[in-house]
Formats: structure tokens, C-alpha cells, sequence
């Protein structure tokens, strides 16, 4: 008994001491013992702590990976690539548990972007990106592009089929840029074609540059949410009913709360993480593709080749961005343009940009033809005159493949304007009209059929269907200002409804 | 939590103006040198992204032995890199290109890219044997040969033989000439080349060059 409270004297002095030095005890009171959450978070909330866990384990089996992964395109004595055979071979067969710790870590990447479409479509539900939490969204929307970008440069390192060609498809589509293209697209390669310089630059970025950038953004986003706090499925401000002592009626402390409960949600999670692992490692072909298991060869590409899924939705809108498709798309700029048009009386500005924009876009993808179905205008006035300037047809306009790059890059950004676009009195799904809520179902069917055709190889029915979720995808977003607005909410409850 | 946002809203003192004014041009001529020496600095790290002299050295030409292909039939070879054909077109392919002119983006090859004594409908020296750089001008994958003819090809009813690219439905007929209504912009890129002989091709170099 006596020397339990030596031991427990000392840690306490042990403590002091330290305190005295570093706010140990302060942070974890802030952060953790003392930090107030409300008590009414559900299944949706436990993917924040789940993606903290699936990027502890990226980064581990990343780290024991890259003890044995050679990033040399060259070919070695039997004639394959270094690169492939330090995983197909080295790390797969010869190194002990190097097949379990590759499993874990491409695995562990589409769970990545399963948690964190989870995550994100949680704030969609519960409007968690609306004031004050636009910077946590903003942080976040960092977070996914540096997923996206570690994803693409991580997936080049076996040197595979897939990999060889996903890096050439996704390198060239800056080579679509006006005038820079071309030099853009070598000066990120390092090379005229995709190869061993091309290889090193993305396996730097890959292990060091971009986890350096994530880590830095994953702070700065719990930074910002412990700032102002977390919504809840309610969507009220807990901060709003607090006791005498300051502390919010309807929170309770993340320690031990909160956090009993994400590990209970870490435990189903690492149930279904090692089943995949053990029984079902490539996923079906979505997680390992098949064609990476053969070694990339720059004279041929195999008969289908498709992005790894969680990029497949953007894929498809890539696809879907023909010339035949910009006539709608241009219509469906008009629209809102148009919309905002009406709604913006008083703003010289923004009624200025409302003719701008179509009529710039206009030129982008038509030049000087009506909606790109006739020859330019200048070609019937002064046949045989040439508007080239730079590489640019004037009279053209810009290539349809150039706007199926902006297609793609843009609609991923649309997240971010979510804080400013959604319109509603209301925050949480829960109190929403059946327009908004009609909008969100008809979105995530539209995301999840682009996400289909996008593994597909490409067919007419899948480009019109895509083209049609296309649109729905951007109307989700660009229309939010004005249904979101007429949408018949319910009234909100003044505290946390909790049962 | 709450304490730092009040001390910065409190803190006037953070405010520059009330510095001493000749310190200030000071202060502004050493932020100006240090943004010289950072950009100076910079320069190497963004340089290094460029292709190093290595890789623009590689590229020589590459000799071609045509006598071993049978009419018809393609080749695939390397140089710089990247993929080039050689096919053996028949005169039967050769005719059947003037059918595509309809369909086709550019059919006369004059926004695209190749010499100039390979333009025109069959995009070649000699009509008979076609070399392209297998690279689709949409976004570089390889297109796969449909040299069957008609609906036995998987490609439609008219098809007269071409390439068929895997990754977003690109097709090229037998020139290499784009189709309309296709992700590629124009029409596939045909390379420098020459014969040394009837037999012996050469990919990379112009006649007139050597
Ligand atoms: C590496 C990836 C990420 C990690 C580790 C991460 C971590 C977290 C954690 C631990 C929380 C608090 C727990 C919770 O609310 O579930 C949180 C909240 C939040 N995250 Fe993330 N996150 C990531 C990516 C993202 C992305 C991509 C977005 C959206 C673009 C996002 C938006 C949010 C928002 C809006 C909240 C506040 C939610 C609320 O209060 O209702 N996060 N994040
Ligand atoms: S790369 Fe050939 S169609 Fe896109």
C-alpha cells in the first residue's frame, strides 16, 4: 500500500516537473479530458477518428515498405523492371510478412477514400461545412486533394501495366493546357515519356513531400475543429446552453465518452480491414487491378485500362466532356448565369460577370461556330485565313479534351464552395424539405453510377448516362443557391433532440 | 481555447506603422534582397524538374527491316520511348481510306502533325507501308489494331479497318486519321522517316537530313 503511494507521489512530481516545462496536462485537458463534444453523435462521426487510424497505418506500412522497394525503372538480369520485381517479388514472396504489409497499405488506401467519402458525406448531411466550420471544410478539401495526389503518385511505384499507363493518361492531361501544355506535362514527367525520372520524382512525393503536407493539414483541421467545436446531427450550436462553469449543457467530455466509442468503432473497422486482407487482398480488382501484375511495357497498352475506383466518378466526367456534350454544358452555364442573373439587381459586378462568363465560354468551346456544328464564322468571311496564335485556333475555340481536364479538376473543387453555396435556414438533414433532400439522393445515385461507367470500358450507353449524370453532379452544386432556398424546412429544436 | 483569440484582437502593437520610418525603407531594401536570393535559390529545384540532358540525348534513329512483313500485317518498335507501326497496308486498306473522308476530323491532315511528304489520305511515303507513332493524341495510351472489316470487327456495320484506342474510345482509320466525335483532338502523329533501301527503313531521321 505504502509503496503503490510512493510510486504515485513520484508520477504526480514526474508530471509537475514536466508541466512546468511543456503544458502536458493543459493540452490534454484542452484537447481531450476537457474538450466537450455533443452527446448526440452518431455512426456518421466515427469516420474522423478512422481516417486518423488509416493514416497511422499508411504511414507504418509505408515506412517498412520502402525498406525493400527499389524505385529504378531499369531492367534487371531476367529482364523486369527493378521496381516491380522489388514488390512482385522481393516484397510479395521473399521478405517475411512483406505480403501482409503491402496488403495493409493498398488496402489501407482505398479504405482511406472509403472513410473519408464517408466523412465528407457526413458534413453534406448535417451541414457541418456551414459557418463557422468553412475552414474546416477548406482544411479538409486540402486533405482529399493530397489523398487524391498521394493516391496517383503511390499507385505508379510497382511500375505495372496500370500503373505505367494511369501516370501517362493522367500526365498528359496537363499536356491539354493552351500553349504551356506540352512543357508542362515534360517538366512533371522529367522526360519525354513517362520513365525512371518520372518514376523517382512521384516515389519523393509519394513517401515524403505529400505525407509532410498532409500531416501539416490533418492539424491544422482538428486545430480549427477544436476552435469552434462539432456540429451534430442536429445541427445546433451546443455552445449556445452552457451551465455555470461554462461548460455546454449538451456535451459531454471527448475523454472517455467519445473516445470509448470510436474505439468501439476502430474494432468493427479493424474486423472488416483484416478479412479483406486475409480472404480478399485485391478487392475483386478494385483494390490490386489485375493488369498491375504484369510489367509496365511502353509499347503497349493493355485492352482496358480504368483508374483505381475512387477515382472512377471523375474519370467518367472526363470521359464524358466530348465535343457533342459541350452544347449542354454551355446551357446549363447559361442557366445559372442566367438565375443569378435575376437574383443579383443591385450588383454591377456580378451582373457584368453573368454575361462574361457564357459568352467566354461560349468562345472556349465553339470559337467562332454556332455550338461547334458549322465551320468557324471566319472560315465562310475569309476562307484560308488562319487565327492561330500561340498554338490556339482563334477561331476554334479550345479543344473539348481541355475542358474535360477542367471537367474533372473543377468538379472535385465544387466541394469547397459548399459553405457559401448552400442556402438553407437550416444546417442538419433532419429539419431539411423534401427538395433538398431529393437533390442529395439524386446526387449520390448520379456519383455512384459516374463511379461505375468510370470502371467500365467506354460505350455509348455509358457516355450518355454519363453525360446525364454529369449534369445532375454540377446541377447539385450549381443550383444549391436557389432550391436550397425555396426547399420547406422544419423548425429547429432550441436543444440537442436526443434519445 | 478562447484566451488567444483576446490577445489578438488587443494587440495593436503588431501593427508596422508605428515603426520608425527610416528603418522601414531598411527594413523593406532586406525583405527585397531576400526575395532576390529566394528566387535565386529556387532556381535549381524548379530546373531539376526539367529533362535532364540525358534524356534529351537518347532518341537515334532506328533501322526498320521491312521485308519481313507479310501485306497486312503490323509491327510494333521502339523509339524514343515510344511505340511506332509499321504496317504493311494492302492496296485493298489503301482504297478503302477515301471512304472514311466523311467521317473523319481532318481528312486531308491539315491541323495535324506529320512531315510534309507524308500528308495527304494515305499519311505515308509509299502507300503501302504506313509508319506512325502509336501514341493517341488524346491523352498518349497505345491504340489496339481492328484491321477486320465490318461488324465482324466489334466496330460497326461501315468499319474499314483502323485502330481502336482502349483507354476512351478513340478511333483511327487506316492513316491514322481521327474520327469525328472523338475524345482525340487530331489525328495520330506520323515520325520523321526515310528508306535507306526497298527493304531497310529508317525511323527518326528525314532523307534530307543525312
Ligand atoms: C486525412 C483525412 C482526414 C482526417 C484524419 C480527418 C479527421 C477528422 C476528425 C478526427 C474529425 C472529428 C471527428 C468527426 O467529426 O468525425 C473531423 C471533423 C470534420 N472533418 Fe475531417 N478528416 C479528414 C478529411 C476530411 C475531408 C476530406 C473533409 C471534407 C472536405 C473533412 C471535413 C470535416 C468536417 C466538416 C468536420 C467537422 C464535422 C462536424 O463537426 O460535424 N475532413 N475530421
Ligand atoms: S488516350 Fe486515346 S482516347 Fe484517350
Amino acid at each position: 500500500m505504502n509503496c503503490c503511494k510512493t510510486v504515485t507521489d513520484k508520477a504526480q512530481q514526474a508530471l509537475a516537473w514536466v508541466d512546468e516545462r511543456f503544458p502536458l496536462s493543459f493540452l490534454w485537458k484542452s484537447h481531450v479530458s476537457e474538450y466537450y463534444a455533443p452527446k448526440n453523435f452518431n455512426f456518421w462521426y466515427l469516420f474522423g477518428s478512422l481516417a486518423l487510424l488509416v493514416l497511422v497505418i499508411q504511414i507504418v506500412t509505408g515506412i517498412f515498405l520502402v525498406m525493400n522497394y527499389k524505385p529504378d525503372a531499369s531492367l534487371n538480369l531476367a529482364g523486369v523492371p527493378v521496381a516491380f520485381a522489388s514488390v512482385e517479388s522481393t516484397i510479395m514472396r521473399d521478405v517475411w510478412g512483406g505480403k501482409y504489409i503491402r496488403y495493409m497499405h493498398s488496402t489501407g488506401a482505398s479504405a482511406f477514400f472509403i472513410v473519408v467519402y464517408l466523412h465528407m458525406f457526413r458534413g453534406m448531411l448535417y451541414g457541418s461545412y456551414r459557418k463557422p466550420r468553412e475552414l474546416i471544410w477548406l482544411f479538409g478539401m486540402g486533405i482529399f486533394l493530397c489523398l487524391m495526389g498521394e493516391a496517383f503518385f503511390g499507385y505508379l511505384l510497382p511500375w505495372g501495366q496500370m500503373s505505367f499507363w494511369g501516370a501517362q493518361v493522367i500526365v498528359n492531361l496537363f499536356s491539354a493546357v493552351p500553349v504551356i501544355g506540352g512543357q508542362l506535362s515534360e517538366f512533371i514527367r522529367g522526360d519525354f515519356v513517362v520513365s525512371d525520372a518520372t518514376l523517382n520524382r512521384f516515389f519523393a512525393f509519394h513517401v515524403i513531400a505529400i505525407p509532410l503536407v498532409l500531416l501539416g493539414l490533418v492539424t491544422s483541421h482538428l486545430i480549427a475543429l477544436h476552435e469552434v467545436g462539432s456540429n451534430n446531427p442536429d445541427g445546433v450550436e451546443i455552445k449556445k446552453h452552457k451551465d455555470a462553469n461554462g461548460i455546454p449543457l449538451d456535451g459531454i467530455p471527448f475523454y472517455p465518452y467519445h473516445v470509448i466509442k470510436d474505439v468501439f468503432g476502430v474494432s468493427i473497422f479493424l474486423i472488416v480491414f483484416a478479412a479483406v486482407i486475409f480472404f480478399a487482398p485485391e478487392g475483386g480488382g478494385y483494390f490490386l487491378e489485375f493488369n498491375n501484375f504484369f510489367p509496365a511495357d511502353a509499347l503497349k497498352t493493355p485492352p482496358h485500362i480504368a483508374p483505381v475506383w475512387y477515382f472512377t466518378p471523375y474519370y467518367s466526367m472526363l470521359r464524358a466532356t466530348t465535343s457533342d456534350f459541350l452544347p449542354f454544358l454551355w446551357a446549363f452555364i447559361a442557366l445559372i448565369s442566367v438565375l443569378t442573373w435575376r437574383g443579383a439587381a443591385s450588383c454591377r459586378f456580378v451582373r457584368g460577370l453573368c454575361v462574361l462568363v457564357p459568352l467566354a465560354a461560349y468562345w472556349g468551346f465553339f470559337g467562332l461556330s454556332a455550338f461547334g456544328l458549322t465551320v468557324p464564322l471566319t472560315a465562310l468571311l475569309l476562307p484560308g485565313v488562319k487565327f492561330t496564335v500561340l498554338g490556339v485556333d482563334l477561331a476554334r475555340g479550345l479543344d473539348a479534351k481541355f475542358w474535360g481536364v477542367v471537367m474533372m479538376g473543377g468538379s472535385v473543387m465544387l466541394f469547397a464552395l459548399l459553405p457559401w453555396l448552400d442556402r438553407s435556414p437550416v444546417k442538419s438533414i433532419r429539419y431539411k424539405g423534401v427538395l433538398v433532400k431529393t437533390a442529395l439522393v439524386i446526387f449520390v445515385v448520379a456519383f455512384l453510377i459516374l463511379g461505375y461507367f468510370g470502371t467500365q470500358p467506354p460505350s455509348p450507353v455509358g457516355n450518355i448516362l454519363s453525360q446525364i449524370c454529369t449534369i445532375l453532379y454540377l446541377s447539385f452544386f450549381g443550383l444549391m443557391p436557389w432550391y436550397s432556398r425555396l426547399d420547406k424546412t422544419k423548425p429547429v429544436p432550441e436543444r440537442l433532440t436526443w434519445k | 481555447m478562447s484566451d488567444n483569440k483576446e490577445n489578438a484582437s488587443n494587440g495593436e502593437s503588431c501593427c508596422a506603422c508605428s515603426l520608425d520610418p527610416e528603418r522601414r525603407a531598411l527594413l523593406a531594401a532586406t525583405a527585397g534582397v531576400g526575395a532576390i536570393v529566394g528566387l535565386g535559390v529556387a532556381a535549381p529545384f524548379v530546373g531539376s524538374f526539367l529533362p535532364s540532358e540525358r534524356a534529351k540525348a537518347a532518341g537515334a534513329p532506328v533501322e526498320y527491316d521491312l521485308s519481313k512483313l507479310a501485306p497486312g500485317q503490323m509491327d510494333t518498335i521502339e523509339w524514343q520511348g515510344k511505340p511506332v507501326w509499321i504496317v504493311r497496308r494492302t492496296p485493298e486498306m489503301v482504297a478503302a481510306l477515301k471512304k472514311n473522308d466523311a467521317n473523319l476530323v481532318d481528312p486531308n491532315s491539315e491541323r495535324s502533325e506529320q512531315p510534309e511528304y507524308a500528308k495527304g489520305t494515305a499519311r505515308a511515303i509509299k502507300d503501302e507501308y504506313f509508319v506512325c507513332l502509336g501514341v493517341c493524341t488524346h491523352l498518349g495510351c497505345s491504340p489496339n489494331p481492328k484491321f477486320l472489316l465490318g461488324a465482324e470487327s466489334g466496330m460497326g456495320e461501315d468499319w474499314n479497318g483502323g485502330f481502336l484506342c482502349p483507354c476512351h474510345g478513340s478511333r483511327f482509320d487506316l492513316a491514322g486519321r481521327v474520327f469525328k466525335s472523338m475524345p482525340a483532338p487530331v489525328n495520330l502523329v506520323i515520325p520523321p522517316h526515310s528508306y535507306l533501301s526497298d527493304t531497310r527503313l529508317l525511323i527518326g531521321k528525314d532523307s534530307k537530313e543525312s
